[in-house]
C-alpha cells in the first residue's frame, strides 16, 4: 500500500525522463509490479543495434526487497543465464545489498552498463565469462550473431 | 504406579528438599558468576586479589573424578555423591542444609577437592605453558591441580556473555572518549580485538570509523523529529507531522520506514551488528540507541540475541554449547594450533561434555584430526570398496565384478560370455592343455597380484578390528544410556522395596554415569588406536585400555543385576564404580601426556 505511492513516483519519473537507452512502461496497466523495459544496446558492444526486453517485477515488499530483472530477449553475455529465463546477476539486486532507498533507475542504469562492461569475475555464465577474458574476438561474433538473431527487429 | 503411602512421604520431601537448595545456589551463583566473568577480563583488574580468587572460583576443571586417587583419604561411600547434582554448582554447598547434603557436600566441592592435592604444581607449570595469552593468566590458576588431559575452561551463563561484551564495551568507551553504542560497532568491526582496535583508533581515528560504519560525527542525541515539508525517499509520504529519524549520517525516513526496515533486517535476515543505515550506498552502522528508540522490545530481544551469537561466533576462545536448548558458552584458552597435543575436553553446566577444538561429545584420547579422520573413514564408502577388493575380480574384457564363490578356476562372465582363468586372468583358450590347473600360476605377473590381494585383505582385516570394538561401545554406551534413562525408575522402586532413602540409592545414578563416560571414552581409544604407529608406549596404552575395559564391562553386568539384588550389590558397585573412574583417569593422563611431549608416532600424517 506504501509501496503504491513510491512505484507510481519512480514510474513517472522514468517515463518522463527515461535514462539514456532506455524506455519502460507497465505490461498491463492495471499491475504497477510488473514493468517492461526496453533496452537498446549500448553504443561499441557487440550489443550495439540490438533492442533488447527486460522484464523487471517488484516484490509486494518493495522497496524493502529488491525488484527482480530478466531478459527476455536471448542474449550471449556472463551475467545474463543462457536460458529461457534470462535471470541476471546484479550486486545491488541481492537482498542484503540492496537499500530501501534504492532507485530503479539507477537499477536499469546499470544493467545497461553491464552490457557495455560485462563482469566476467562476478558471472552467471563461467562458459562465456571465460571467453570474454581470453578470447574476446570470439566472444564479440557470437555475442554480435546473437543480437542480430534475436534482438534486431526485421523490419 | 502407586507407591505405599508411607515410603511415598517419607522420600519424596528430601528430594524436593534438595533440587530447591540447589536452585537457590544455582541462581546465587549466577549472578556471582556474572560480575566474576567480567573482572576476570579485564586486564587492569588482573592481578588484583578480589580477581585471583573469582577465577579461581569460577576455574572448572573438565572432569571430577571422586574416585580417584587424591581422594584416597575418603571412604569409598563418600566419595560417590560427589558425581550428583551438587557437583556442577561451583560453590561449596551452603550450610544451612540439612544433614543428609552436608554428608553430600563432604568431599564433593570441586573447591575442597582441589585443595585435598595441589603438590604437583610442576607438570602443571608447563602444561600452561602450552597455551599464551588471550585469557587472564592468572598465577593462582596454576596453583589448582589439573589432570593431564584436563583443560582450564569456564560456563558462560546469557547473562556472563552480556556482561563480558558490556564490560569491554565501556572499557574502549571511556578509553577512546567515545559513546558506548559506538564502542560497541567498533568493537565488533574489529572482531573484539580490542588492542588492535585501540592501536588503529589512535593511528587513524577518521579511517577507523569510517570503515566501522561510524561516521566522524558521533556525539548525537538520537530522537525523531517532525520537520516540515520533509518527504520520506522510501514510501513517498509526506506531511508536516511526519514523524521521522535520522542517524548521524543525516539520511532522513519516516519512522514506519526505518521500522519497516529494522525490522526486515533483524526477523527476516537475522542480521544484527551489520545492519546499514537505509539511504543508498550510506555505510553507517544502525547503533544501539537509534535501535532502541524505533523498535518494539521483542525486536530488541532478537536484535540482542542476534548480537550475543556474533559475540560468541568473534571470539575463538568462546563457543557454544553443542546440546540441544542449551543456551550456555563455554571459554576455554586452548588454541586450534594447540589441537594436535591437546584434546581440550570442556564440560557445560548443562552435564554435556564436548570438545573445544571441533565441538563433537567428548572424544578423549583421541585428537580432533584422527576423530575426524576416522569418522570420514567409517562414513565412507571406501571401507566397502575395500572388501570388494579384497574379494573380487573384475572380469578382464567387460569389468564386471566378480565373487569367486566355489569351483574352478575357468571362469565363465555371466554377462560377456568371456572365458578366462581366474588365477592369471589370461584367456582361458590360452591355457591349452592345462584344464583345470593354471600353470602360470607362479609367473611374476600371478604372484604380484597376489601380493596386492592379501595386503589389501590385510589392511582390511585390522580396521575392521578396531572398528569393531569402537562401534560396540558406541552401542554398549547407547544401551546403557536407555539403562540410565531407567535407572531412575529403578532407585524409585529400590527406595519402596528396600526401604533405602533417595540419598542412598544415588550410586546407580552414579554408577550410570560412570559407565557412559568410560564407555565413551574406550570408544574413542581404538579410533586412537587404529592411527597409532607400534612403539614401546602402545602396550601400555594397550594395557590401560585393557584394564578399564575390563572393569567396564563387569561393572555394566553388575548394573543389569535385577533391582532387589542391587541394594545388596551397593558396596561393590560403588567400588567398581570408583575403580573404573581411576583406570579412566589413569589411561587419559597417560595418553595426554604423551600427546602433549609428541611420544606418540602414528600411522598417518596429519
Amino acid at each position: 500500500m506504501g509501496s503504491q505511492k513510491r512505484i507510481a513516483k519512480e514510474l513517472a519519473e522514468l517515463v518522463e525522463s527515461p535514462p539514456d537507452g532506455i524506455l519502460v512502461k507497465l505490461a498491463d496497466e492495471s499491475n504497477l509490479y510488473l514493468w517492461k523495459v526496453y533496452m537498446e544496446g549500448p553504443e561499441g558492444s557487440p550489443y550495439h543495434n540490438g533492442k533488447f526486453l527486460l522484464n523487471l517485477s517488484l516484490p509486494t515488499e518493495y522497496p524493502f526487497k529488491p525488484p527482480t530483472v530478466s531478459f527476455k530477449t536471448k542474449i550471449y553475455h556472463p551475467n545474463v543465464t543462457n536460458d529461457d529465463k534470462g535471470s541476471m546477476c546484479l550486486g545491488m539486486l541481492r537482498a542484503d545489498e540492496w537499500k530501501p532507498s534504492s532507485r530503479i533507475h539507477a537499477v536499469l542504469e546499470f544493467a545497461r552498463q553491464l552490457l557495455a562492461e560485462p563482469m566476467p569475475d562476478d558471472a552467471i555464465e563461467g562458459r562465456i565469462a571465460e571467453q570474454y577474458k581470453n578470447d574476446r574476438k570470439r566472444y564479440d561474433e557470437v555475442a554480435k550473431e546473437w543480437t542480430r538473431k534475436y534482438a534486431v527487429e526485421s523490419s | 504406579m502407586l507407591e505405599p503411602p508411607a515410603s511415598d512421604a517419607f522420600t519424596t520431601p528430601p528430594l524436593t528438599r534438595k533440587r530447591k537448595a540447589a536452585e537457590a545456589t544455582l541462581v546465587h551463583n549466577e549472578t556471582t558468576a556474572a560480575t566474576e566473568a567480567s573482572v576476570a577480563l579485564s586486564p587492569a583488574a588482573t592481578g588484583t586479589p578480589a580477581s585471583g580468587n573469582s577465577t579461581r572460583k569460577k576455574l572448572r576443571s573438565a572432569e571430577q573424578d571422586p574416585g580417584t586417587d587424591s581422594t584416597s583419604g575418603i571412604s569409598g561411600s563418600f566419595s560417590v555423591p560427589a558425581r550428583t547434582k551438587s557437583t556442577d554448582l561451583n560453590t561449596p554447598v551452603s550450610t544451612t542444609m540439612e544433614s543428609d547434603e552436608d554428608f553430600m557436600s563432604i568431599g564433593s566441592s570441586p573447591d575442597d577437592f582441589l585443595d585435598t592435592q595441589g603438590s604437583d604444581v610442576e607438570s602443571l607449570d608447563d602444561f600452561g605453558d602450552d597455551f599464551d595469552g588471550g585469557f587472564s593468566k592468572d598465577k593462582d590458576i596454576i596453583a589448582t591441580k589439573r589432570k593431564p588431559y584436563e583443560v582450564e575452561s569456564s560456563v558462560l551463563s546469557p547473562e556472563d556473555i552480556r556482561q563480558q561484551q558490556n564490560v569491554q564495551i565501556n572499557e574502549v568507551s571511556s578509553i577512546l572518549k567515545l559513546p558506548p553504542e559506538s564502542s560497541a560497532i567498533l568493537l565488533r568491526y574489529g572482531r573484539w580485538n580490542r588492542e588492535k582496535l585501540i592501536d588503529s583508533y589512535m593511528d587513524h581515528p577518521e579511517t577507523t570509523l569510517e570503515e566501522a560504519g561510524l561516521g566522524a560525527n558521533t556525539q548525537v542525541n538520537p530522537r525523531t523529529e517532525k520537520i516540515p515539508g520533509f518527504v520520506c525517499d522510501i514510501c513517498c509520504e509526506d506531511g508536516d507531522d511526519l514523524e521521522t529519524y535520522a542517524m548521524r549520517c543525516g539520511h532522513r525516513f519516516c519512522v514506519d520506514c526505518y521500522r519497516h526496515y529494522l525490522r526486515q533486517k533483524i526477523r527476516e535476515e537475522g542480521e544484527a551488528a551489520r545492519i546499514e543505515c537505509p539511504g543508498d550506498t550510506c555505510n553507517i552502522i544502525v547503533d544501539s540507541k537509534s535501535l532502541g528508540l524505533l523498535v518494539t522490545d521483542d525486536l530488541k530481544d532478537r536484535y540482542n540475541a542476534l548480537l550475543m551469537r556474533t559475540y560468541v561466533d568473534d571470539r575463538d576462545n568462546i563457543k557454544w554449547c553443542p546440546a540441544p536448548n542449551c543456551e550456555y558458552a563455554v571459554e576455554c584458552p586452548v588454541k586450534q594450533r594447540d589441537l594436535r597435543r591437546i584434546v581440550p575436553t570442556v564440560q557445560c553446566d548443562c552435564k554435556h561434555y564436548f570438545c573445544f577444538g571441533c565441538t563433537l561429545s567428548d572424544h578423549q584420547p583421541a585428537p580432533c584430526v584422527l576423530v575426524k579422520m576416522w569418522l570420514q573413514k567409517c562414513e565412507d564408502d571406501s571401507e566397502t570398496a575395500n572388501w570388494i577388493s579384497a574379494n573380487t575380480k573384475e572380469c578382464p574384457r567387460c569389468h564386471s565384478t566378480i565373487e569367486k564363490n566355489g569351483g574352478c578356476n575357468h571362469m565363465t562372465c555371466r554377462k560377456c560370455k568371456h572365458e578366462f582363468c581366474w588365477m592369471c586372468m589370461g584367456l582361458w583358450s590360452e591355457h591349452g592343455t592345462s584344464w583345470y590347473n593354471c600353470n602360470r600360476y607362479e609367473e611374476k605377473s600371478g604372484s604380484e597380484a597376489r601380493t596386492e590381494q592379501a595386503k589389501s585383505r590385510a589392511s582390511l582385516e585390522r580396521y575392521l578390528h578396531y572398528y569393531n570394538r569402537y562401534a560396540n561401545h558406541e552401542q554398549s554406551a547407547k544401551l546403557d544410556k536407555d539403562l540410565y534413562l531407567k535407572t531412575e525408575k529403578k532407585m524409585t522402586s529400590l527406595q519402596s522395596q528396600s526401604g533405602l532413602s533417595w540419598i542412598e540409592v544415588q550410586f546407580l545414578d552414579t554408577a550410570s554415569q560412570a559407565l557412559q563416560q568410560c564407555r565413551q571414552t574406550l570408544k574413542w581409544t581404538y579410533a586412537f588406536a587404529y592411527y597409532l604407529a607400534r612403539n614401546n608406549l602402545t602396550e601400555i596404552f594397550e594395557d590401560n585400555q585393557k584394564d578399564l575395559e575390563m572393569a567396564v564391562e563387569s561393572l555394566s553386568e553388575m548394573f543389569e543385576k535385577p533391582v532387589p539384588e542391587l541394594a545388596n550389590l551397593k558396596v561393590d558397585i560403588l567400588d567398581k564404580t570408583a575403580y573404573c573412574n581411576k583406570r579412566r583417569v589413569i589411561l587419559l593422563s597417560d595418553t595426554a601426556e604423551n600427546l602433549k611431549n609428541g611420544e606418540w608416532t602414528f600411522n598417518v600424517d596429519w
